[in-house]
């Protein structure tokens, strides 16, 4: 198992040196460098920068030398310091804006794949146990629907309901009184009840995708002879299907997590745009849009290698759970 | 149609007589692979279904023009955010007659009292009839080089207002800018998928005859792409383009912006069909024969898989739309005057207008029709091409 983590870790440098790589160059597609845009930011604010303040930052940021020589410090300053740089539309370190929008991205990516995984588990061992059941053509065509729906416009039809119809803006995490309040019992109720939105709307293809899957899986074991065995060993139906069949469909099941996790973080963008949701995605639209790059480049790095990470860990829990996967 | 399809359903009559059915298994021998594949696929009824549809979308795609009843940027200041109209078939008049005349009803303006805005109201007196190949505003050429100026359906004075989906923001028709849209939209997946067919035949293609190092490293490629979020990546390719290039030149970026992403998909597929056909008998003695390199590649190999290919871009063109519309609507994507589904889903954007004129809501619809329908047809196709299928 150890063994198997490593090579899994060492896989992943690579990867994680090419995103860093990849984000770099999309900070360098626009025109213009930082120093420009920062002599104008504090040009229009009525400061003049000084020469040695200028010529300290061009060496800071190697600009002027070539591209890798300047990935070189740019990369190098982020793993030191855990310097990004400098955000031009918000005249702050980048550093300072992140680290808050990241880790809510995270929360709501997180609880959505364990939604996902519920639900799916349930309704997908319910569609098998119920096959060609009024209930399991509604769960497939409900399926269809969360596939076909792309999930921005389902957050747009519900906001649009929870406007019309009961006069209430579900957009955000918190409610206006709570924006800023420290926490209290108040806003962790206030929060919860935000909370469950935007998970839903994010877990809807995922959770169609992954009741496909199950069925499916559960399907091919259910009419195995070792489920007939246990049956005729007078197994009672609902702990047998639980104990065995479901376990080994299980797996396949899990290992779905490896797509699913970057697709719902790229959901989870969008969703939070129209959402207004603190998380990342409308800071990395707003910077896309000002061209504040350093801002948008870190988000894409930062993004990426979460996304990455959390893919190894399925893959390690996969692992834990199937020997199969450890030995090959 | 469903006529046709119990006939080809059910070669063999009730009550068969042998002739019947040494003709019937004669005709499954001699049947080529495509045709055995379409026997199979017309017995999908879904799949048929949604194939009518997904044709009848690309109609729309080539005759635009004829069938929206404006030309694609006419506009209307006095219509903004006009309602949609209800069609009416019988028309009473005045003294009490009652005579077939397709109509609707013109709008006359009043301002609510209290939040001082504009309210449209249908106005019984202001009858606009309606027609079939009535006259546009403009001519126009169908192609490109057929010149006409008629329109399938629209009110007969083009002048009047005809607003079957409401109007957006700009007293733009709804219903023809979807029309309009249509064509962009369903051309963009349809190129976007081409150029990650021709990325993913010609490195999965690679990969899977040549193996070794190059075969690691294409692998390698894919899995890091896939692993990362396509969204944020494709946000950032195109906030990258110059804000100066014309609407053919963004539309093609994008096109290769989401291909970046969607050859993978098609690479594996066509790497995996290489990789055991590689070892069949058929290319072993054919190599024995002195059939060169290029010959088992193209002759024999890319024919015995171009079914499975069909399906699977079938199947990666909805994705490329969804991926179109979503980069559209967060406005990074096409810009007006382009327009695409997810343009016009990006005035929806913002729920105080949704909740002033939710019609404009109307522009998903068409996503996820297309998108559906799509699915289908790939889903049918990927069935109807196993051999060992039921």
């Amino acid at each position: 198992m150890l063994q198997y983590i490593s090579r899994r870790v060492l896989i992943m440098i690579p990867t994680l040196f090419v995103i860093s790589l990849l984000s770099f160059g999309i900070i360098q597609l626009p025109p213009g460098d930082y120093l420009t845009f920062y002599v104008a930011e504090l040009a229009a604010q009525g400061e003049e920068i000084s020469q040695e303040r200028l010529a300290q930052l061009e060496r800071q940021y190697g600009l002027g030398r070539p591209w890798y020589v300047q990935y070189f410090l740019w990369i190098s300053n982020i793993l030191t310091e855990g310097d990004f740089g400098r955000s031009f539309t918000w005249s702050k370190p980048v550093n300072e804006l992140i680290w808050d929008r990241l880790g809510f991205t995270m929360l709501i990516t997180t609880l959505t794949v364990i939604f996902v995984w519920i639900v799916a588990l349930f309704i997908g061992k319910f569609a098998a146990t119920h096959q060609y059941s009024l209930g399991d053509y509604f769960t497939t065509f409900i399926g269809f629907i969360g596939l076909a729906v792309p999930n921005f416009l389902l957050a747009l039809v519900l906001l649009y309901y929870a406007l019309i119809l009961f006069d209430l803006s579900p957009a955000g995490l918190f409610s206006p009184e709570y924006q800023d309040a420290p926490w209290t019992w108040g806003k962790w109720k206030d929060f919860l009840a935000h909370l469950w939105i935007p998970i839903v709307i994010l877990g809807t293809a995922g959770t169609a995708g992954g009741i496909r899957i199950m069925r499916a899986n559960l399907l091919d074991e259910l009419h195995k002879p070792y489920v007939t065995t246990a049956r005729a060993k007078g197994v009672k139906e609902s702990a047998l299907i639980w104990r065995y069949p479901v376990r080994v469909a299980l797996n396949p099941f899990i290992s779905t997590i490896g797509w699913t996790l970057p697709e719902l973080v790229s959901g989870s963008i969008i969703v939070s745009v129209v959402l207004n949701l603190p998380t990342t995605g409308p800071l990395l639209l707003g910077s896309l849009m000002q061209q504040d790059m350093f801002l948008a480049g870190a988000f894409i790095m930062l993004i990426s290698v979460l996304t990455v990470i959390g893919t190894l860990i399925s893959d390690i829990l996969l692992a834990w759970l199937d020997p199969r996967i450890r030995v090959t | 149609m469903t006529i046709q399809t119990r006939q080809a359903m059910e070669p063999l009559p009730a009550a068969p007589e042998d002739a019947d059915i040494r003709q019937a298994e004669n005709r499954l021998q001699v049947a080529n692979q495509w045709q055995l594949m379409w026997w199979r696929f017309r017995k999908h009824r879904v799949a048929m279904v949604a194939t009518v549809i997904t044709i009848l979308i690309y109609l729309v795609v080539i005759f635009a023009e004829f069938l929206a009843s404006v030309p694609r940027d006419h506009y209307a200041a006095d219509y903004t955010f006009a309602p949609p109209q209800r069609v009416r078939f019988i028309h009473v008049d005045e003294t009490g007659n009652r005579s077939f005349l397709p109509h609707v009803l013109g709008y006359t303006v009043e301002i609510e009292p209290q939040a001082l805005r504009r309210v449209f109201v249908s106005n019984e007196e202001d009858v606009i009839p309606l027609g079939l190949f009535v006259k546009g505003l403009e001519p126009y050429k169908i192609l490109g080089f057929i010149p006409a100026d008629r329109h399938l359906a629209g009110p007969r004075d083009p002048t009047k207002p005809f607003y079957l989906l409401g109007a957006d923001r700009l007293g733009q028709d709804l219903f023809s800018r979807l029309i309009h849209g249509t064509r962009v939209s369903m051309t963009i997946g349809l190129l976007g998928v081409i150029a990650s067919l021709v990325l993913g035949i010609v490195l999965g293609g690679v990969s899977g005859y040549f193996g070794g190092l190059v075969d690691n490293i294409i692998q390698r490629s894919i899995e890091f792409i896939r692993s990362i979020p396509s969204i944020p990546l494709w946000m950032g390719l195109s906030a990258a383009l110059p804000d100066d290039w014309d609407a053919i030149q963004r539309y093609f970026a994008i096109t290769v912006i989401l291909s970046i992403v969607g050859w993978t998909g098609l690479a594996r597929v066509v790497r995996g069909k290489f990789l055991s056909l590689r070892e069949e008998d058929f290319i072993t003695s054919a190599r024995l024969d002195g059939v060169p390199e290029k010959g088992l590649i193209f002759r024999y190999m890319l024919p015995s898989f171009t079914s499975h290919i069909i399906a699977s871009v079938t199947l990666s063109i909805p994705g490329m739309i969804i991926a179109e519309t979503s980069l559209s609507f967060l406005g990074l994507g096409l810009r007006p005057p382009v327009v695409s589904w997810g343009v016009l889903l990006r005035d929806a954007q913002k729920v105080q207008t949704l909740a002033n004129a939710p019609w404009l809501l109307m522009a998903a619809v068409p996503v996820i029709v297309a998108v559906l329908a799509l699915n289908y047809v790939g889903d049918g196709l990927r069935d109807a091409m196993d051999p060992y299928g039921r």
